[in-house]
């Protein structure tokens, strides 16, 4: 079989080329690694309220997180993000918070619900206003609770800003 | 037994502790004095015609400005043998706001009462272990109070203060593009 070498590569997406007739792809490193990595996203639940009830679901068979590649993990120590589901006590922000450090970078955050985004309806002495005061969210999602499809929305929009990242994933960052 | 009755009972029982029997959808409210709480809860405990083996419920109440004696307890008290029902109501004051436990006689008071002391700060005097149950321990003030800011005082919780003050320190190592 002759290969032909001559033949222009052809762009199928911005930054991936195929040669044609050869079998191969060309694309930058980080596209290909922020494409693994946004395909396999595993989450740490942190259900604190109602909203654990609703991820729950969003994980279970009528949604099936499964098929975007989201397995629950119930450790910090192999989660690429954290959910924080749920209204966050001032007495249980320090145990969010300490969860978050024993993640591994590169690590992300998302605040799900009106309680952890803003603080919702709590105002009061014991709730934690927004628990983006304490830690970096990276995608809100707002609702009380939010529908499961709002969350899948939500993770949605995380892997599209993965997929823009550039070498967060290298150790020699 | 009807509520109405075993209230006329307690009156006959501690005529001087009752202060008023109230009758509301069916169900009985006792109002007595503080000062015999264990003796009265005793005796329903242990008389056998009464028989409340069962606490369903103690909390506390903040009548500030609205009653002489600023705070009740009251105890939901249910009989699993002869399904029967009352509720006694132990006025506190705001100068002294002092209880006797009656954890002695229901086992499963100890938590409600930590509770109760947690959100009002209603002492009760022969607890066994007598700490806050839901805020943490070094909160200050008692939230159910009807004085207290809803938002919280202006001072902080120490413990999120440290927190705070920690996320910011670590700022410095989350990732920027």
């Amino acid at each position: 079989m002759i290969i032909d070498t001559v033949t222009e590569t052809i762009e199928v997406e911005e930054g991936i080329k195929i040669i044609p007739g050869a079998n191969t792809i060309i694309t930058t490193i980080d596209k290909i690694v922020n494409w693994a990595r946004a395909s396999s996203l595993w989450p740490m639940t942190f259900g604190l309220a109602c909203c654990a009830i609703e991820m729950m679901t969003t994980g279970s068979s009528h949604y099936d997180l499964d098929r975007l590649g989201i397995i629950f993990r119930g450790s910090p120590r192999q989660a690429d993000f954290m959910i924080v589901a749920g209204t966050v006590t001032k007495k249980m922000a320090p145990v969010v918070r300490r969860v978050y450090d024993q993640m591994p970078e590169p690590k992300y955050v998302i605040a799900m619900g009106s309680c952890a985004c803003t603080g919702g309806i709590f105002r009061s002495y014991s709730t934690v206003q927004g628990c983006d005061s304490f830690l970096p969210v990276d995608v809100y999602v707002p609702g009380c609770p939010p529908r499961p499809e709002a969350l899948m929305y939500g993770i949605v929009k995380l892997q599209e800003k993965i997929r823009k990242e550039r070498i967060r994933w290298s150790p020699w960052r | 037994m009807e509520p109405l009755e075993i209230a006329e009972k307690i009156k006959e029982k501690f005529p001087e502790e009752v202060k008023d029997i109230r009758e509301f959808r069916g169900q009985v409210s006792v109002t007595v004095k503080k000062e015999r709480i264990v003796e009265i809860c005793r005796w329903l405990h242990d008389d056998p015609e009464l028989n409340f083996d069962y606490l369903k419920d103690l909390c506390g109440v903040d009548y500030l400005g609205k009653k002489p004696l600023r705070f009740e307890v009251v105890y939901t008290l249910y009989s699993m043998k002869h399904r029967h029902m009352i509720r006694l109501k132990a006025e506190v004051g705001e100068e002294d706001p002092t209880i006797d436990s009656v954890v002695g006689v229901w086992r499963g008071a100890e938590w409600h009462e930590r509770e109760c002391y947690d959100m009002f700060g209603i002492i009760f005097k022969g607890h066994p272990d007598l700490r806050r149950v839901l805020l943490p321990e070094d909160w200050e003030g008692h939230p159910l109070r009807k004085d207290y800011p809803e938002k919280g005082p202006d001072k902080e919780w120490k413990g999120f203060q440290e927190l705070l003050e920690k996320a910011k320190e670590l700022r410095v190592y989350q990732w920027e593009e």
